[in-house]
Parts: C-alpha cells; structure tokens; sequence
C-alpha cells in the first residue's frame, strides 16, 4: 500500500501551451532536411489481384520528377526476407504489408508505387500520370453477408464460467444482436515520416508516431540495423488515438525511398489514405444474451463476438472481455471469432474492444433493467461487485459507486421517467441514459533523466511521444510534487529515440508508466543530494538520512530547518555544473500484489429526440471517471471531455461505407464520414473521483484515455430508448433507424 | 482540377499556357541503368506574385500549382498553418485573406497576387500573445494543437465579423474547423471570454 501527499491546483496551462497556441510546435512533416525530396503514395483502384503493368514513361516526363518506386525496381529490403541476409544480426521480419515487395493487391486504396519529385506539387503530378494495368479477381468487403457464412471464420476463442448459455434460464432475459460499423482514428495530422539516410548505415526519421522506441526497433530491424544507428525524432504528435502505435507502409517507404535516391524524403499521407493506410476500428457483430431473476440478481451473460480482420494480419481485441468480469454473475460464456477481408489490417482505437463490447453490454443491461421494471443505476448497483470475476482477484481500488452517484445528481437523473415517451419538450422526447466504461489500468517498464544544474533547473528526459494528452504537463507536476519544486523550474524533454527508452503512448498507460519513472528518478535524486549534504557539509555528517529532508533545492534537517544547504552550495562544494542520474522503473506485477486492476468510467447523457423526424440532439453529458489520483486535472478534464466527444461521433455519426461492388470506401473524407463538430457538443460535465489507488504505483493514478470513450455510445442509445422506447443497436444511431426501430 | 490537360498534348499545353520552353529529357536517362545524379531536372512553371504576409510585403516566384497552404508550409517554412486534408473539410489550414477567413488549402497561391495573408505567426504582436492565445491557452482549448491554429484563425474572425453573439452562434461559425482531440467546449469558453473582456482584436 501507498501514502499520497500530492497536491494539485487547478487552473494549470499545458507546458507545451505556449508552442501550441502560436503555431510553432512543429509536427512531423514540418521537418526540413536540405535537398528533401518529396513522395506520395499511387494507390490501387482495384480490390484485389495483381499490378499488370506499370508505365512511368509519362509520369517521369513530369517537370521535376525523380523516380517511382515500385515492386519492379524496388531495393531489396533485409526486413522483407530476413533469411536472405544472413550477415545482418539486427535483421527481423517487417510486421504488416510488406509494401512494393510483390505485385499482390490485398485492399482497394493499397500502395502500390511511389512518385518521387523535387516539390509537392510535381510528385502529386507525376502520381497521377503514372499508368497502371490491373489483374482483377473477386473480392470480399461484405461483413454483414460473409459473418453469417461459418466457413469464413477462423481463430475462434471461447470462454465459459459456470453454465454456457445460463440466461436462457433465468426468470428475466433478454437477447439481442448489435453492430458497430468500422471507425476510422482520423487524427488531425495526417501521418507522416521524413527519412534521411545520414550515413549508408544510419537514419534518420522524423515520423508520426506514439512509440519512438518501437519505431526506432521496427526500422532498425527492417534494415538489419544496430538500434543506435536509427534515431526517431516525434517531437509533437497532433492526434493518433492508436493510430500511430505501429508503423505503417509510410514507414518503410520513405525508408527505402530515401535509400533509393539517396536523398532525404517527405512522404504525408493523404486524408483518404488516412482510411486505408493507419488501421482503424474493425468492423464487430454481436450477440448479447442476459438474465436475472426478479430482484435483479445476473444470472447469466451469453457474449458472442465477430470481428473483421485483413486477409494478410489478424487483428483481434477484448471486445468480450468486459462481460466476463465487471459485473457479479456466476455464468458466463463468451465466444470471439475473426472474419477475414479484403481490407487492410484494422488497429487499436480509442477503447479498443471494450468500446465496442461495451456498447453491446450496457445496452443489454439497460434492456433487461427496463425489463425488470429496475433503475439501471440500481440495477447495476445490484449486481457490483469488488472482485475481478473472471480473475477473481480482489480490485486494487473500485469507487464506480460514486460514479453513479454523482453523475446521477449532475445530470438530474431524477428526472427521469423510467416509462418511454413519457417526458416531452415541445415536439422532442425527453431521455436520459447512462452507460460504464472499464479497461485495464497497467503499468510497463520506463527509465527516465533527471540532470539537476545549479541554477536550480531539473531536467528530466525520456523517449516517450505525447499524442495531446499531455504527457510534459503531466510528468512536470509529478517531479514538482516529488521534488517540492516549483512547475517552471523543470523541463520535460521526450520525442526522440535517443533519450532513455520511455514506454509506447497507448492503452492508457503513459501517466501511470512514465509517472512512476519520474516519481522514481525524483526520489533518487533526492537521495543522492542527502548522501552529497552528509559526505560535504559538517552539520550533516552525523545526521540519518531519513532526519534530512529535500525541498525545493534546499536539503535540511527535518527537525531542524535552519540548519540547511543549497543545491548551488553542494555542486560547488564537487565542483560540477549539474548532477545526473537514470532510473528504470519497473513494471507492475499483479501476481506480486494479488489485485487486478482497472479504471472506470459512468457516463450520462441528456437528449431530445424529434417525435417526428427522429432527430437525435444531446441536450447535457456528465461523464466521470474513477481513474485513481488526478495528476494534472486540466488535461484530465480535457481527455475526459475528448472522449465524450469521440463517444457522440461512434453513437451518432462515425461509419466507414464500403461500396461492396468495388471493395472501395466511398467516403473517404473529413466531408462525408461525418465526426462530431462545434454544433454538435453540448454542455460536458467532468467528475473524478480522485481517490488514489494505493497499489497501481507510487503516484496513485491510473489512465483514463480510453474509459473517456468506453460505455458513451451505449448511454446515448440508452438515452434515445428512454425518450421513445426504440432501441438502435447498430450504430450510429441514425433517424432513419429511430424512425423504423420497432418500440 | 487545376491541371487538367490531355496527355498526349501535355508539352504544347504548358508551352501554350505559361510560355517557358520545356526542356525534353529523353526517358532513357530516366531508367533504373542510370544513377540518380545523371538527372538533370526541368524547369517547374513558376508565376510572380506579389503577397503581403503578415505585413512583410514579399515577392515570390511561386509554383502556378501551389496552394497558398503549401507555400507557406513548404516554401517558407511557415508551418504554423496547418494541413488536415487539403480538400476544405477540416478548417485547420484558416488563414485570413485581406481579413476574411480562407482556407489556405482551397486558394491557389497565384490567385492571391497582391492579397493581404495573416496566419497564426502573426497574429501575436512582438511577445504579447493575442487574447484569443492567451484565451485558448488559459481554457485548454487544444490537447494535441494540430487543429489550434485553424481554431484561432476562425475564432479571431468570428468576433471580427460580429458573429459571436451567443454559444450557438459561436459553434455555427466555428463548426468549419473540426478538432478530433475533442476540445470544443473548451475552444467555446475561450471566445466566449474574449468576447466579453472587450479586447482589442
């Protein structure tokens, strides 16, 4: 168990703020390396089968234009058949679509030649007049009519606590189907990498990525490279959402690109690319079957799951996996199978899995809640549980009972008619819904810097990127808060594989992870500067360190303040400029403290739905998180706000269409796959419990990056049925489906 | 499109069009057989333009194909505008044009002969930040800042146009720049505060 003395005030502007606000943070492709070249991809306009010809006459006739890469006149790539390079230690297979290594089409939209020019402008022109023949053959993009066929399933896993199927049984059930349609990450940056072969062994590459470790380890690894002859630099990272977790085909390119040339090469994706190239939300049907007698006990969950993967990688996430263990039920069986497709490879997006099976779970819980003529809040207050179920490990912390609380009263959830159709305002339906997100709170391994200098000015370094959420902000406040110094004197440097090995930026981990890195090169400093006082000042030769204590640059006895010295005082005394020291922070060992550990999240939403047209508006959101101690509560708001946000785009707008006919996404844009805008927000209401968690870490705090999503799509659902007594489970939840849902 | 010519005609038409004599490079120095320095590159059409941006008057030969976003990205260096699509659907390329709010994305460079360009490198006076930096910086109107600039942009304009007048006007105007990280409501305080202190804009 831990003890927590932080403190934390708000208001609080982002340390990167400043370079924010006046267009100067620089983001991937706002590098410039002299003599760059610039590359856009030239994409397939088939689904599948085989490049033909490629004729590049014409294109290479463009004013400007350098080369086009292509599987044709490709280099060889170590990483593509590492057995070919048996010379080359560091070599390892490329992870993903080998890109320009054959001539195989797998997805519409796959790369399939590289223009090379000397500006934007030309390479844009010279992809256009490149001429591709095409060796069609059928395709498969139809989820909806291929999931029903057994055949094209693989990879199935199962699961079975107690009785398969025991809701069937149960006095009160209900059982339903549920779609979520792909979504794609679709940050406001588009990604990007510059690759600039510094030596002919060692590059250089500015990329968009949440990982500079990772990436540095990927490319490293593609070239038969040592790590320390790759340098990633990600320096800001406008967006990612788990889009930016692994590296995608731009990687490679640009790398061989540049080898090619040999000259340093710009290659940014496009916003359609964007759709095809960096993953996205797969594709999920579910069945959700559960019961309960009539006090509302939970008999039984019945939790079945397909999702899409590519035809080339399997993708899979924890869509069941919230079933099994969140709320108290002796029974429960889920079952996760892959479809694969002719689509590219999906990813990690924001909540990855237990959005999705969280959207089927609530919605059912809410349905059976209606059933049992139960609160939903109540009814799940009923069947809370402080166990893991399926670990059946005690929770290192669970406040989601405050959640419920507190949400309730900021939303007016007593209101609230339990009877459909029951409130109206004017010619809208009133509803209110709620919905609970959880997903695992982890912590990974990370070393940190902290160089302290005698001005008094604590640097601390790590190779972590930050994609918004506020890393620096977050890590200045812990060292603050360790070092009792004030936030203006520390300096949080990452983005650059060079510094000491921070962790990847996802599965909301960072704060916890990289925290207790910072935490721990804090106290160690701290330590350090004690044995410098009693190995150089008299008063205190004699003095236990445990009697000293270190506070904003001051080391002094405890009991006796006065008798003090200066962290000036002590470099001057070793006479050095500044004092260094690099930890690694170990990661958690849940076996070790026997919890298993998660955040969570309730979220609640007011809407009015048109009696007529069935337009949905979400008139108030409250959304709370039980996250353990709030580190920086400015950012922590604004994540929680960020997530609210990303919940109305999956509930009522977000979906990729596919024209089956071509394989081909037919609204590949920022115009016509519709993401929530200004109009679309209503007043958000933040709350966090803000309890530490005495066992995550030395800091108490848990990430919430994904429980900000995880659970909305499924309250806003709940909202629309409580306003009109029509259920949409297939998302988003359109008017047209409000309209034809049967009440 | 902005070069949409046949193939077959394409050097008659650039002869035609912008007058410069294309330089014919024969395609066997352009197969692999040859090392990428034997390439001698042609000359790009290139127009004059006289652009004030952010009140430095500055004449540039510039590409006829640039947009005004990837000129200043691109050529000089001004990174603070951004590009989010490049199609005119995500606002995060704002910049105003003699006042009015553009995209930078959807305006050819060449069109703008003689145009006044603020971007966001200029809207801050010597080191005082404009109120509405100084609001979005105070409100946390921005988590990963790719969107800010186009935010500012739009927002700086929207109380120059009178249109701030209430929330809902506010995210009618605003709702051209998207910002995925989710920060509206924080982005709507930001201008709603400024609005009410009177500031000089």
């Amino acid at each position: 168990m831990n003890t927590f003395l932080y403190n934390f005030q708000l208001p609080d502007e982002r340390v990167d703020g400043l370079d924010k606000v006046t267009g100067k943070a620089r983001y991937t492709a706002e590098h410039q390396i002299p003599n760059m070249a610039y590359a856009v991809f030239i994409c397939s306009t088939i689904t599948k089968g085989s490049v033909k010809k490629i004729d590049t006459t014409n294109a290479l006739n463009i004013p400007g234009a350098l080369d086009v890469l292509h599987h044709e006149n490709c280099p060889a790539v170590p990483g593509y058949k590492p057995s070919a390079f048996p010379d080359l230690k560091n070599v390892g297979e490329w992870r993903g679509m080998k890109v320009f290594a054959d001539n195989k089409i797998r997805f519409n939209g796959q790369p399939i030649a590289l223009a090379i020019a000397e500006t934007i402008e030309s390479a844009n022109e010279v992809a256009k007049m490149v001429e591709i023949e095409y060796e069609a053959e059928p395709h498969e993009t139809d989820f909806h009519a291929l999931r029903k066929e057994p055949s094209k399933l693989k990879n199935g896993s199962s699961y079975t606590r107690g009785k398969s199927q025991a809701y069937k049984e149960a006095p009160f059930y209900v059982e339903a189907e549920y779609n979520v349609p792909i979504e794609v990450h679709n940050p406001m940056e588009m990604h990007a990498t510059i690759a600039h072969w510094e030596t002919t062994d060692s590059i250089l590459l500015y990329d968009k990525t949440q990982g500079p470790k990772a990436t540095q380890s990927a490319v490293a690894r593609l070239f038969g490279l040592p790590d320390k002859n790759v340098r990633i630099i990600a320096e800001n990272v406008g967006g990612a959402f788990g889009s930016a977790l692994r590296s995608w085909p731009n990687v490679p390119a640009a790398v061989i690109a540049a080898k090619k040339i040999n000259r340093p090469v710009k290659l940014v994706l496009t916003r359609p690319q964007m759709f095809t190239l960096v993953g996205y939300r797969p594709q999920a049907w579910q069945k959700l079957g559960v019961g309960a007698d009539a006090n509302g006990n939970l008999l039984g969950i019945t939790h079945h799951a397909i999702s899409n993967t590519s035809r080339y990688e399997d993708f899979r996430e924890g869509i069941v996996d919230a079933s099994k263990f969140l709320y108290r039920c002796e029974n429960v069986d889920t079952d996760y199978k892959l479809l694969p497709l002719d689509l590219s490879t999906p990813t990690w997006m924001r909540g990855p899995g237990e959005a999705t099976g969280c959207f089927a779970l609530e919605c059912s819980l809410d349905d059976l809640a209606f059933k049992l003529k139960m609160d939903p809040i109540e009814f799940r207050i009923k069947n809370f549980t402080e166990i893991q179920q399926e670990t059946k490990l005690p929770w290192s912390a669970i406040n989601i009972k405050d959640c419920y609380q507190k949400g309730a009263e900021l939303i007016g959830w007593k209101n609230r008619k339990p009877t459909p159709m029951s409130l109206k305002d004017k010619d809208w339906y009133v509803g209110y819904g709620m919905g609970v997100g959880v997903f695992g709170a982890g912590r990974g391994t990370s070393t940190v810097r902290a160089v302290l200098h005698a001005d008094g000015k604590l640097l601390l370094e790590s190779a972590v990127s930050d994609m918004g959420s506020g890393t620096a902000t977050a890590m200045v406040k812990v060292a603050s808060n360790a070092m009792k110094l004030p936030e203006d004197k520390i300096k949080f440097v990452m983005g650059d594989s060079d510094l000491p090995p921070g962790p990847m930026q996802g599965g909301s981990t960072t704060t916890s992870t990289l925290g207790s890195g910072v935490h721990l090169v804090c106290e160690s400093l701290k330590d350090l500067l004690k044995d410098l006082a009693i190995e150089s000042t008299d008063a205190f030769k004699t003095i236990a360190k445990d009697k000293i204590t270190v506070e904003n640059n001051r080391v002094f006895i405890t009991d006796n303040s006065s008798v003090a010295v200066s962290v000036r005082e002590l470099l001057d005394k070793k006479k050095v400029p500044s004092i260094e020291i690099i930890k690694t922070s170990p990661g958690l060992n849940t076996r070790e403290i026997q919890k298993a550990t998660n955040s969570f999240s309730v979220h609640f939403v007011k809407v009015h739905v048109h009696s007529k047209t069935g337009e949905v508006q979400l008139k108030h959101v409250v959304t709370t998180g039980d996250a353990g101690k709030i580190i920086s509560p400015q950012t922590a708001r604004s994540q929680m706000l960020g997530g609210a946000v990303g919940g109305i785009g999956m509930a009522l707008t977000e979906e990729v269409k596919i024209d089956h006919a071509t394989g081909k996404i037919s609204n590949a844009s920022l115009g016509s796959y519709i993401v929530p805008r200004h109009t679309m927000i209503p007043h958000i209401d933040v709350w966090f419990t803000d309890k530490p968690d005495p066992y995550i870490n030395a800091i108490g705090a848990k990430g919430l990056g994904e429980i900000a999503i995880i659970g909305f799509a499924a309250a806003v659902s709940n909202a629309v049925f409580n306003a009109t007594g029509k259920r949409v489970r297939d998302l988003p939840i359109t008017k047209e489906k409000i309209l034809t849902a049967k009440a | 499109m902005m070069h949409c010519y046949l193939m077959s005609s394409r050097r008659s038409f650039i002869r035609k069009a912008i007058g410069f004599t294309a330089i014919s490079v024969g395609a066997s120095i352009l197969t692999d057989a040859h090392p990428i320095d034997a390439f001698i590159p042609a000359p790009i059409p290139k127009q004059k333009v006289l652009l004030t941006i952010n009140g430095k008057q500055m004449e540039l030969m510039v590409d006829i194909r640039s947009t005004v976003l990837d000129l200043l990205r691109e050529q000089l260096g001004m990174t603070g505008t951004k590009k989010g699509c490049a199609m005119g659907d995500c606002g995060a390329c704002m910049i105003h044009v003699n006042g009015n709010r553009t995209n930078a994305c959807l305006t050819l460079a060449v069109y703008n002969d003689g145009n006044k360009i603020t971007t966001i490198e200029g809207l801050s006076k010597a080191d005082a930040l404009h109120p509405m930096q100084a609001a979005f910086l105070k409100h946390d109107s921005f988590q990963c800042g790719y969107c800010t600039s186009g935010q500012i942009m739009s927002a700086v304009a929207c109380l120059k146009e009178g249109k701030a007048t209430n929330r809902d006007a506010i995210k009618e105007y605003m709702k051209r720049n998207i910002c995925r990280c989710g920060s509206y409501q924080n982005i709507v305080d930001a201008i709603e505060e400024v609005k009410k202190s009177g500031a000089a804009i």
